[in-house]
């Protein structure tokens, strides 16, 4: 769980079989998404997600049923997604006991892919404080009367 | 979706070099390059590239003092900057919300259906 921007997680009371369905299948998606998802769910597969009447190209990157689904997007029209110009969405499916799921989402972007491993670590070191850190710190800045 | 302004900043702050220098100039407003480079692990010449791309992000501006060249944070961006991570988490946190409402739904109407009738129409369990 390094080089990450934003990390999220949820813990569900439903099989992880039940999970992946509810995150993979387009009609499923489009419930808790997009407006409108046009994908296949295989690697490499390109696909759409509209939302409202905005929206961009997706590109599927691993399927591994079911624990693991992740696509990149937020990349150029027109261009392949590739870490310098993507964002990647990455679910990770955990079983815990009988019947539970934890869900976790991670969206890494840009630049943080490439980093090397030293990198990464300090980063994700700095990362569990570091933006709610970065708030208190920025209101203490804003509260400042300004020149 | 991320605008192209959002990308810049994102990418400014995502290098943890570049937030190590941006966390400097948080808490010392108005310092020079030379002063961030005595307390930064990297050289002078490193702290004025993260320099030059937290300015072109909008995140410091600098000003000059007789032959000094300050540097201080421009608060509105930075908070811009921190707000649209926030967004974003809230964002992922209101899909993980409704996919497990969705998910435990299903699960337990699949429950459900097992109890009474053996099997449910388009709900097959295989294995």
């Amino acid at each position: 769980m390094a080089d990450l921007v934003i990390e999220r997680e949820v813990l569900i009371e439903a099989p992880v079989e039940v999970v992946w369905r509810t995150i993979t299948e387009p009609d499923q998606m489009s419930q808790w998404f997009a407006d409108r998802v046009d994908l296949v769910v295989e690697p490499g597969a390109h696909g759409f997600m509209g939302f409202g009447d905005q929206g961009g190209p997706v590109v599927v990157e691993t399927v591994d049923p079911p624990v693991r689904f992740s696509f990149r997007w937020n990349h150029p029209r027109g261009e392949e997604p590739v870490a310098g110009n993507s964002m990647l969405v990455e679910f990770t499916l955990t079983p815990e006991g009988a019947g539970r799921t934890r869900l976790r989402v991670s969206e890494s972007g840009h630049e943080l892919r490439a980093w090397p491993d030293a990198e990464k670590q300090r980063y994700a070191g700095e990362h569990q404080a570091g933006w709610a850190e970065y708030l208190d710190r920025l209101a203490s800045v804003l509260a400042k009367p300004s020149r | 979706m991320t605008a192209q302004a959002d990308d810049e900043l994102w990418s400014a702050i995502a290098d943890p070099s570049r937030r190590r220098v941006l966390d400097l100039l948080v808490s010392n407003d108005d310092v020079s390059a030379s002063w961030l480079a005595g307390r930064v692990p990297f050289s002078r010449q490193a702290v004025s590239k993260h320099l030059a791309v937290l300015e072109q992000a909008g995140l410091v501006s600098r000003r000059k003092q007789g032959r000094e060249v300050l540097y201080q944070v421009e608060a509105g961006r930075l908070d811009q900057a921190t707000r649209a991570m926030a967004d974003l988490a809230a964002q992922w946190d209101r899909r993980l919300g409704a996919i497990k409402r969705l998910a435990e739904a299903a699960h337990a109407q699949a429950t459900k259906s097992e109890g009474s009738h053996t099997s449910a129409q388009g709900d097959r369990h295989d294995g």
